[in-house]
Order: C-alpha cells, then structure tokens, then sequence
C-alpha cells in the first residue's frame, strides 16, 4: 500500500509539475491568458486550476510560485517510494532533459555522405530525398532517414570456378558458363519501396537473361568471340527486365569471367586443338620441303647453267674433258677387272658380284 | 478535474494509461511498402495505401491512418513486387525431348480486399500460384519442338504463359508482372548423356576435318614445289637436251659409284672390256 501512495504522489507530482506530455487534458485552449514566464508546460494552465490558484491568493504570480513550491514539496517528501530530495529530482530532470536534447540533435540532423542519399518517410510515407550535406528532419518517431548509397558498386556472382553452371547453349551444346554481374542503386526510392527483395531479384533475373542470350549463340560463339555481344546483351537486357518491375537499379556491366565446355567433353575438345596443331605441323613440314625443294632445283639450274656457257664455247674438250674426270674419279674408287681377249672367260667371284652387281659404266 | 486525480490517484492513472492506449491504437502508421486492410471484427471495411500505378510515392496513401481502436484491426499486405519461385518442372517437347525448366514469376497484389478474402496471406497465395505457374509452363512448352524450347522468349511464349496465370491470379487480386525461365537443363541421366557424347562426336569429327585438313594443305604445298623444281629444271635443262643427257650421266656414275656427301655406295667390282670406249686408247691403235 506504501508503494501504491508512493507511486501515487510521484504521479499527483508529475502531472501538477506540468512537465508530462499529456499531463494537462485536452481542449484548454489555453488562449485566454498569456502564459507566464514560469510557465514550463507547452500549453499554460488550465482556466480551471487558473481558477482555483486565483481564488487561493489573489495574486497571479505569487500564486504560481506557491504552486511551484508546493510541488516540490509534494514531490520532494511525498511518502516513502517519493524521490528523497529537490537537489536528485533536478538531476533527473537535467538528465531527462539531456537525453531529449541530444535525441533530438541526433534525430534532426543527418549526415549525408557525398555517395549516399537519405531517403525521408514521414510516419512511414515517402516525403522527399536528402542530399549529400546535412539534412535537418522532424525528430526521429515522425521522420526516419534511410541512408541509401547509390555510388557503391554491387557485385553478384553466378556460377563458380568449382562448381559447373550448365547451360544450353543455341545449337543445343552444352556450355558451363560464370559470370559477374555489376549493379548500383540509381533511384533510392524505387529500390526501397518497389522490390520485395532487390537483391534476389536482381540475381533471378541476370540468370535468366543470361540463360535467355546463350541460348541464342553457338557454342563456338559463346565460348569464344561472342562473349563480348552477349555481356553487352544481358545487360541491356536486364536493364530493361528490371526497369519493367521499376527496380531503381542500374546495371553497370556483365562480365564472363569463364566459358569452357563442360569437364565431360573437355577432352574431345583438347582433341580438337591437338588436331588444329597436329594440321599446323603437317603444313610446316611441308613448307619446309618445298623451300628445300627450290633450292635445290635453283641450285642444279644455276650449276647446269654455268656448265652449258662453258660447254657452248667448246663443246667437244669440254665434253672429252668432262668424261675422263668423271670416269678417272668413278674408276679410281672401285674394284676394276679388264678381260683381255673376247674368247677368255675369266673366274668370277659369285659371292662378290652377289653383294655388288656389275654395271656398264659408259657405252 | 485535479481534485479528482489528488483524491484518486490510482485510478487516475489507470484511466490515463488507458486513454493513452485508446489514443495510441486509433492511430497506425502506414509505410510505403504496405498495403492494409481494417477489418472490424473481421469484417474488412476499408482499405489504406492500395496499389495505383499512377501514384508516385509520397502523395497519398502511405502516412497516418485511424482505426477505431479493439473493434477494428488493421490486416498487412506487401505493395512490392514478390516472387513466386517455382520448383523444377519437367516439360516434355512435342518431338518427346525431356528438359528440366526452372521458373519464377512476380507478382504485385493489385486488389488488396480480394486477395484478403481469397487467401489473407502472401503465402497463401504463393503456395495456390505456384502449381498455376507449373502447369502453365508444362502446357505452353508441351506444345512446342525441343529446339524453340531453349529460346522460349523468341516466340511469345512467356507472355502466353503470363497471360494463363494471370487469368487465375486476378481471382486472387493480384498481378503477374513477369514470367521468366530461370534455368532450362537437360535431365541428368540419358538425355545429358546423349548430349555429351553427341558434342564428343561432334568434336572428333572437327579434329579429324581438321587432320584432314592441314594433310590437304600440306600435299598441295609439296605439289606445287614439285612443280616449281620441274619448271627450273626445265627452263634450264630444256636448252640442250643432248648435253644434259651427258652432264647428268656424269653425275649419276660419280653419285652411283662413289656416293656424295650423305651417302656412300656399296663397294663395287667393274669388269672392263677392252673394246670399252673409255679403254680404246689402251689397245695402242
């Protein structure tokens, strides 16, 4: 019973101290006297209590400042829950009014970084968008900022080096494909208000685009020279898909970081590179002997050429001259039997002409 | 007004915690992202905060709105644009090719009251789309060749398939805004398998084309030098036949019989006959 007076008098205290928020009831107008300087409350006194403190003592201020006093009395040794002393009920007081100050100073201004911008709902519907610099807002139950940075470039990524992504690729081959996908906040309020979750949509829809533009490529394409077409592709097209669902998102690029074949088939398309070099080396081998080849028939030319000026001065020496070189040289090497006499048959070694038959050197 | 609080303070303050309740739950902020509905013992009689495209944020609608506080509570539902992700369905082509397709629609409730008597929930009406959306996508594929079902988009088959599950979900006060094909994959099994051995195959035959190829290259390349080397020979040879006869004579002995510099000939025995031309001198005629 003790607390409940107690809490009583700290209430009968705190609504005749005028300080509470709706401490004073509703519809006192209080226009029909200028409030007085000691006055703490927003709304002055009622006409009632007005009333009755005039009838108590006549005097308007002498009133008030009894009133006063009788409320610190009332507060100060109001039953045992009551506060102990006037000095500790200043200290609440100071404090209370320290933290609504600084709720207020916290509330009110806003600090908006160069990349970000503050997007203002006032009891939760849109009011404007702040821009970098300080903002100044109602206090924080009436106005709340989100603070949305709109430079930051976001990245999804989708597939992995470690795990395959397959996809169909047009010609109905299979690519593993992975890729990046680079995004930013270009309208806060959009972005705040229109998707459920932005962030999966986002990724949704870059699966999809993507999955819609390779299915339009060959795999040759997408694998190799038309990787640049396709990232330009998804995201103009995912920039349309997401302006369609007013996403506030701008895509800044696409990017494949990877387009192999699948680890299946890599294989068979290792073959085909080896085959490419393999023809490579064919070709090569080939020029090779054709440069050889060239040479060389340039090379007899030109001999047979000097030859023949020489020959063409002197043709009967030259040709005398050439034979006996030619035949003291073949000659010289080689085993050389001369049978005399038409008639004789001389022995031949079988085994010798075996090994290296006889040739008719010249007529 | 005062003496009554002094003489009753208790009950003062039960009466201010309350009007502060009453007070309180008249009042109810709507955010942008929220639709409501105040139903009074459930029966729903007004709606805050509808969608309307033609609205921008900030005008009306969002902002404070009253209730009569116990009689009437005040139902949420979302303004955005939601998901409904659909589960793997596999769709049979017309030409009995199987593939596996992956979709998601989203959607945005356009009439809040007639989604609340239809569904109360988000949920709800997800979970009632969600097999909509299948059977759509499996009628709308079913319909078409293997080969146009990886490029559905080419042929007006997501907007069909918009407009199937729209006709269902506008009976839940909601609107499709957009059906995509999320992944589009050949089953695991056979049919990924076939696959993968056509686009072996397929690379085998290009890496022997290929072989094939460069060996083509690579003849024509020896044939024309061959036939650069008959042309210089020619030209060169061609002015006189009958000593080229002897000078290549000359050098076919000494290659055969002595070898030149890569090769050297197996040792030979020459049986002379006096009557031989080179030996006539040898007679002393």
């Amino acid at each position: 019973m003790s607390i409940f007076s107690g809490l009583g008098a700290l209430g009968r205290g705190l609504f005749s101290d005028n300080k509470g928020p709706w401490g004073q009831a509703p519809g006192d107008g209080g226009g029909d006297e200028p409030p007085s300087g000691g006055n703490q409350g927003p709304w002055g006194d009622t006409p009632k209590r007005r009333r009755r403190a005039d009838q108590a003592s006549g005097n308007n201020i002498s009133s008030l400042d009894e009133w006063l006093q009788r409320s610190k009395q009332r507060l100060g040794g109001g039953g045992g829950g009551g506060l102990p002393e006037g000095a500790g009920g200043n200290l609440v007081k100071f404090a209370v009014l320290g933290i609504v100050v600084l709720w207020l100073l916290f509330t009110t201004m806003h600090r908006i970084a160069p990349e970000e911008r503050g997007v203002v709902t006032r009891f939760g519907r849109y009011s404007h968008t702040l821009t970098p610099g300080i903002g100044l807002t109602l206090p924080a139950p009436i106005d709340r900022v989100q603070k949305i940075d709109v430079e930051n470039i976001r990245e999804i990524n989708l597939g992995s080096a470690s795990e395959e992504t397959l996809m169909l690729t047009g010609d109905q081959n299979i690519i593993d494909i992975a890729y990046q996908v680079r995004w930013k906040i270009s309208d806060p309020e959009l972005f705040l208000f229109e998707l459920a979750q932005p962030e999966d949509t986002i990724k949704q829809v870059a699966e999809s685009v993507m999955r819609q533009v390779v299915a339009n490529v060959s795999l040759q394409g997408a694998m190799g020279a038309q990787r640049g077409v396709i990232e330009g592709l998804v995201a103009q097209e995912m920039q349309q898909t997401l302006d369609g669902y007013k996403a506030g998102v701008s895509i800044q690029g696409v990017a494949i970081r990877q387009a192999d074949p699948p680890a299946a088939v890599n294989d068979a398309f290792k073959e085909v590179t080896a085959a490419q070099q393999e023809a490579e080396s064919y070709v090569n081998q080939a020029t090779a002997y054709a440069l050889q080849l060239k040479q060389k028939a340039q090379g007899d030319a030109t001999a047979f050429d000097k030859v023949y000026e020489q020959y063409r001065l002197a043709p009967e020496v030259t040709k005398r001259r050439m034979y006996y070189e030619t035949m003291e040289r073949v000659l010289q090497g080689v085993d050389k039997t001369i049978v005399e006499a038409p008639g004789v048959n001389s022995y031949l070694p079988l085994n010798e002409l075996k090994r290296s038959p006889v040739r008719e050197p010249a007529q | 007004m005062t003496g009554f609080v002094r003489r009753h303070p208790l009950m003062s303050g039960i009466i201010a915690i309350f009007a502060l309740f009453l007070v309180m739950s008249s009042f109810t902020v709507v955010p942008e992202t929220r639709q409501g509905i105040v139903v009074r013992f459930g029966k729903p009689v007004r709606i805050v905060n509808s969608y309307d495209v033609k609205r921008p944020f900030g005008s009306v609608g969002a902002g404070i709105a009253w209730r009569i506080p116990i009689a009437e509570n005040v139902v949420w539902l979302d303004k955005r644009v939601r998901d409904i992700d659909m589960e793997r369905q596999q769709v049979l082509s017309t030409d009995q090719l199987r593939l596996e397709v992956d979709a998601f629609a989203r959607y945005r409730i356009v009439d809040p009251l007639r989604m609340y008597i239809a569904a109360r929930t988000e949920d709800r009406v997800e979970t009632a789309l969600r097999p909509i959306l299948g059977s759509q996508l499996r009628n709308e594929l079913g319909k078409r060749p293997f080969a146009s079902l990886l490029s559905p988009e080419r042929e007006g088959v997501m907007e069909n398939i918009q407009a199937g599950l729209n006709r269902v979900a506008h009976q839940y006060g909601v609107e499709i805004v957009d059906v995509r094909i999320k992944k589009a994959d050949l089953p695991d099994g056979t049919p990924l398998q076939s696959a993968y051995n056509r686009m072996i195959t397929a690379r085998q035959q290009e890496a022997r084309s290929i072989r094939a190829e460069g060996a083509k290259r690579a003849q024509i390349i020896r044939a024309e030098a061959d036939a650069d080397a008959a042309k210089t020979y020619a030209a060169s040879f061609g002015k006189d036949a009958a000593f080229y006869d002897f000078y290549r004579a000359m050098q076919s002995y000494q290659i055969t019989f002595l070898g030149d510099a890569n090769n050297k000939p197996a040792p030979t025995t020459v049986i002379l006959s006096p009557q031989n031309d080179y030996l006539k001198e040898f007679s002393g005629r």
